[in-house]
């Protein structure tokens, strides 16, 4: 067989963790399950997760989907938490290594 | 050999390329015009249109294109040919490397023309010399009948699991393209299993997503992918001797494969040739030999990879030699001449001559090989320009 | 209802985009609507660089890096072969930068468009050579900083108006033609799904700022796109088989909204940015009258 310059390992193999300085960090007390912030990341490090016992603004929607930010991945490029209506996302300094 | 149709005709060297195209199931077809290959592509657009040939065919705005999307389509599996000139072939200098590299077994028709300024349509091998160092295989022929021989032979090789390169093949602009010649049509069947389908074992597939080219990083295998492009180019020329053996048994041909010797078995002194002017060249040395002068000559076909070690066997023991260039490219001395030294050096030590000739389609007419022939044997060496001073 | 567009992820996670790149989302989204039957090909661009080092790669997809002048010739070849496959159903996408459009991609875009390919060919505007550091192109826009219309004493930013390859697609009479933004990813997804609709060759610009070439804040790139469409300094419109449609804001926003949270406008005088509010309006104008029907020349 011959060498062919082709690439199969899914990217996600290369954590970007180590890109950040500060740190989306969802208020779930706030957060209204919109999913606009899932909707506007452009890691893709914002996941839906359900029934993790997240707290919620009131009932209606403690059994809905809501979002989870895979730290991972995310960059910390504030998108998320500049977009969210409800001002439910906070960057926080990562602490210093 | 078997039972098949022996069907002759008279046909230009275009003409023979295009129906060769044909006889080996090419599916897709893309081209730009330009003297003087412009005769293949029209009658390959030709047999299209008429549904006498099973392809795809299209017109693109340039060359460069021509050879991108020849790379689109043989990445999605299907066998596909393209053929261009000179400037053309100038023109797509960035998608030669780009296609080598990525493993792809494209096939191009070449009309060897010399490149410009001045403007000039005429035979020289300059355009694909430019190209030798591009990863292309490349194969010279010298009749119209090897026009045709050549791009099945030329597919066979590059569509080798274990080559995998694509492959220049040329015939010289007007002597061959726009000469007519008898030529024997191979049987279709008999070419269409010879060759079968086209199988690339990475071709593009949903279910198998990749990255075709990705980024690369010195760590990374780079060297790696250069070394293995060599590597199966050089294992080329045994398999190209093979490929050849089993083509002249199934056809009954006589195609000499990556050199050829002529009436070189116990010659002193001996020119080494590329393409068409090989002929003249024959004639002469059939022409000394019969005054009793122990002359031959070898003519490459397959440039790239350079069959080195046929070209020492064909040398040891001559007392002297010249190697015709026939393009302009701007090394110490011409491209032929210094493979040839570069393989024969600490193996073999004689005289050698290098010959320019022809270019611009200049004639190389049989005193010119007669001159040649008495300064090899008067022991010239270095470059000497042949027929030239304007008139 | 929270999922506005398709959940299903073609990108993945782990590429190397700079925090905060538009580029990254338009293909997120793009993605997102093409589905996994799809082959893209990319030409040299940030694209080229954004799934990482051999031998990761970052789509759910085949994806064919391509020579910077070549996307629209190679996605000619692809689609066609792969119809004589008898694999019609695939996606063939091209996705390229806007100097791989508008520059030296131009003439092999126009003739793919013009050959009539059943393909898409995507352009991410992110106005300038983002991969080699932020050179100009002619998909830069008027006033722009870059380090080759740099600002110095005699002030040379690009004097010149950013070509609109979308507008020449239309010129063109490409059967399926748009101009979309990543602030607007249901329209940008609604889009696509108009022009999969339409057999034959098929154009979208999406306009993707960039962080470190605009020199803007990462947390701003969804809200300059956003900008950029509420100020009428990118027009978001749909041309099918040759009925135009505009995307109408009722009450723009004054062109300054735009300009003054990104670096790379902040020399701008106060009679400069009046000259690009005159053209946003005087385009503003031009783009009703040709969905009124008006011949534009
Ligand atoms: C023939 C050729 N010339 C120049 C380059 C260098 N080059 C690589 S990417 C690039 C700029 C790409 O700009 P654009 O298409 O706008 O994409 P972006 O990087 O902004 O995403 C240039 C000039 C190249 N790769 N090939
Ligand atoms: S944008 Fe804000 S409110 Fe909406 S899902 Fe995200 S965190 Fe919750
Ligand atoms: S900060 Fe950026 S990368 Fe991180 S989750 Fe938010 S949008 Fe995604
Ligand atoms: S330079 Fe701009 S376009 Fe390129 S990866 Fe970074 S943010 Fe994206
Ligand atoms: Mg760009």
């Amino acid at each position: 067989m011959v060498l062919v310059p082709t690439a199969y390992a899914p990217s996600s193999n290369n954590k970007t963790s180590s890109w950040r300085t500060t740190k989306p960090v969802i208020d779930y007390g706030k957060c209204t399950r919109c999913m606009i912030c899932w909707k506007f990341c452009p890691d893709v490090a914002i996941g839906v997760t359900q029934g993790m016992n997240l707290e919620f603004p009131n009932e209606r929607f403690a059994k809905m989907e809501a979002p989870y930010i895979d730290y991972d991945y995310c960059k910390g490029c504030g998108i998320c938490a500049n977009e969210c209506p409800f001002d439910a996302i906070d960057m926080v300094q990562e602490s210093e290594m | 050999m078997r039972n098949m149709n022996k069907n002759w005709n008279i046909m230009t060297g275009n003409e023979a390329v295009a129906l060769a195209t044909k006889l080996a199931g090419v599916r897709f077809v893309s081209a730009y015009p330009i003297t003087p290959q412009t005769a293949i592509v029209e009658k390959i657009a030709e047999m299209v249109a008429n549904e006498k040939m099973d392809a795809k065919f299209i017109e693109v705005e340039s060359e460069h294109s021509a050879m991108a999307s020849v790379m689109g389509s043989e990445l999605a599996g299907v066998r596909s040919f393209t053929a261009s000139s000179s400037h053309g072939i100038l023109y797509m200098h960035e998608m030669l490397n780009w296609v080598a590299g990525m493993r792809l077994p494209i096939l191009m028709a070449v009309v060897n023309r010399s490149i410009g300024p001045p403007w000039n349509i005429w035979a020289d091998h300059s355009d694909t010399m430019i190209q030798r160092d591009t990863g292309w295989m490349q194969l010279y022929g010298e009749s119209n009948q090897e026009a045709m021989d050549t791009i099945i032979l030329g597919y066979k090789l590059a569509e080798h699991k274990d080559i995998l390169l694509p492959i220049m093949v040329m015939q010289d602009a007007f002597t061959l393209s726009h000469t007519s010649e008898p030529v024997e049509i191979r049987d279709e069947m008999v070419v269409r299993e010879f060759l079968g389908d086209l199988n690339l074992p990475f071709k593009i597939d949903t279910n198998r997503p990749m990255g075709y080219g990705s980024l690369m990083p010195p760590d990374g295998p780079f060297m790696e992918l250069k070394m293995d492009m060599k590597k199966s180019m050089y294992s080329a020329v045994d398999r190209f001797v093979e490929i050849t053996k089993e083509f002249n048994d199934l056809f009954d041909a006589n195609f000499p494969g990556p050199v050829e010797g002529f009436m070189m078995e116990d010659a002193d002194y001996a020119l080494i040739t590329l393409g068409s002017i090989s002929s003249t060249a024959k004639y002469v040395v059939r022409n000394l030999r019969n005054q009793g002068k122990k002359v031959g000559l070898l003519r490459i076909l397959l440039y790239r990879p350079f069959p080195k070690d046929l070209v020492i066997s064909y040398l040891r023991g001559l007392k002297g030699f010249g190697v015709v260039d026939r393009s302009s490219t701007y090394g110490p001395y011409g491209s032929l001449y210094m493979d040839v030294i570069s393989s024969i050096y600490g193996k073999l030590e004689i005289p050698a001559a290098n010959f320019v000739a022809g270019l611009g389609g200049r004639d190389v007419r049989v005193k010119d090989f007669e001159e040649m022939f008495t300064k090899i044997m008067e022991g010239e060496e270095g470059e000497i320009w042949i027929n030239v001073g304007v008139k | 209802m929270p999922f506005s567009i398709p959940k299903e992820e073609y990108m993945m996670s782990g590429h190397t985009a700079c925090a905060g790149c538009g580029a990254t989302l338009a293909m997120r989204y793009v993605m997102k609507a093409m589905g996994e039957k799809t082959v893209v090909t990319v030409p040299a661009s940030c694209w080229a660089v954004i799934p990482g080092n051999y031998p990761n790669t970052a789509l759910k997809v085949p994806f064919i890096y391509t020579p910077f002048a070549s996307t629209g010739a190679t996605i000619s070849g692809i689609r066609e072969a792969l119809n004589e496959e008898g694999k019609e159903d695939y996606n063939v996408v091209g996705f390229a930068g806007d100097g791989g459009t508008a520059d030296i991609g131009l003439q092999a875009l126009s003739a793919a468009m013009e050959r009539g390919h059943n393909v898409f060919y995507i352009m991410y505007d992110n106005e300038a050579y983002m991969n080699t550091g932020i050179q100009r192109s002619s998909s830069t826009p008027y006033g722009a900083w870059t380090t080759t219309t740099p600002v110095g004493k005699d002030r040379v930013y690009k004097k010149e108006n950013k070509k609109v390859v979308a507008d020449m697609m239309m010129a063109q009479k490409v059967p399926y033609v748009a101009t979309a933004s990543i602030a607007f990813p249901e329209d940008l997804i609604k889009k696509i799904q108009n022009a999969k609709k339409v057999k034959g060759p098929k154009f979208i610009q999406i306009l993707s700022p960039c962080p470190p070439g605009w020199y803007f804040n990462s947390e701003n790139t969804v809200k300059i796109a956003r900008l950029a469409v509420e100020t009428r300094i990118f027009p978001l419109y749909e041309y099918i088989e040759g009925k135009f449609t505009l995307y109408k804001n009722p009450n723009p926003l004054p062109v300054e909204k735009y300009l003054e949270i990104q670096g790379r406008f902040g020399h701008l005088s106060t009679e400069e940015i009046q000259k690009i509010q005159e053209n946003v309006n005087k385009r503003w104008e031009e783009l009703l009258d040709r969905e009124k029907g008006k011949v534009i020349t």
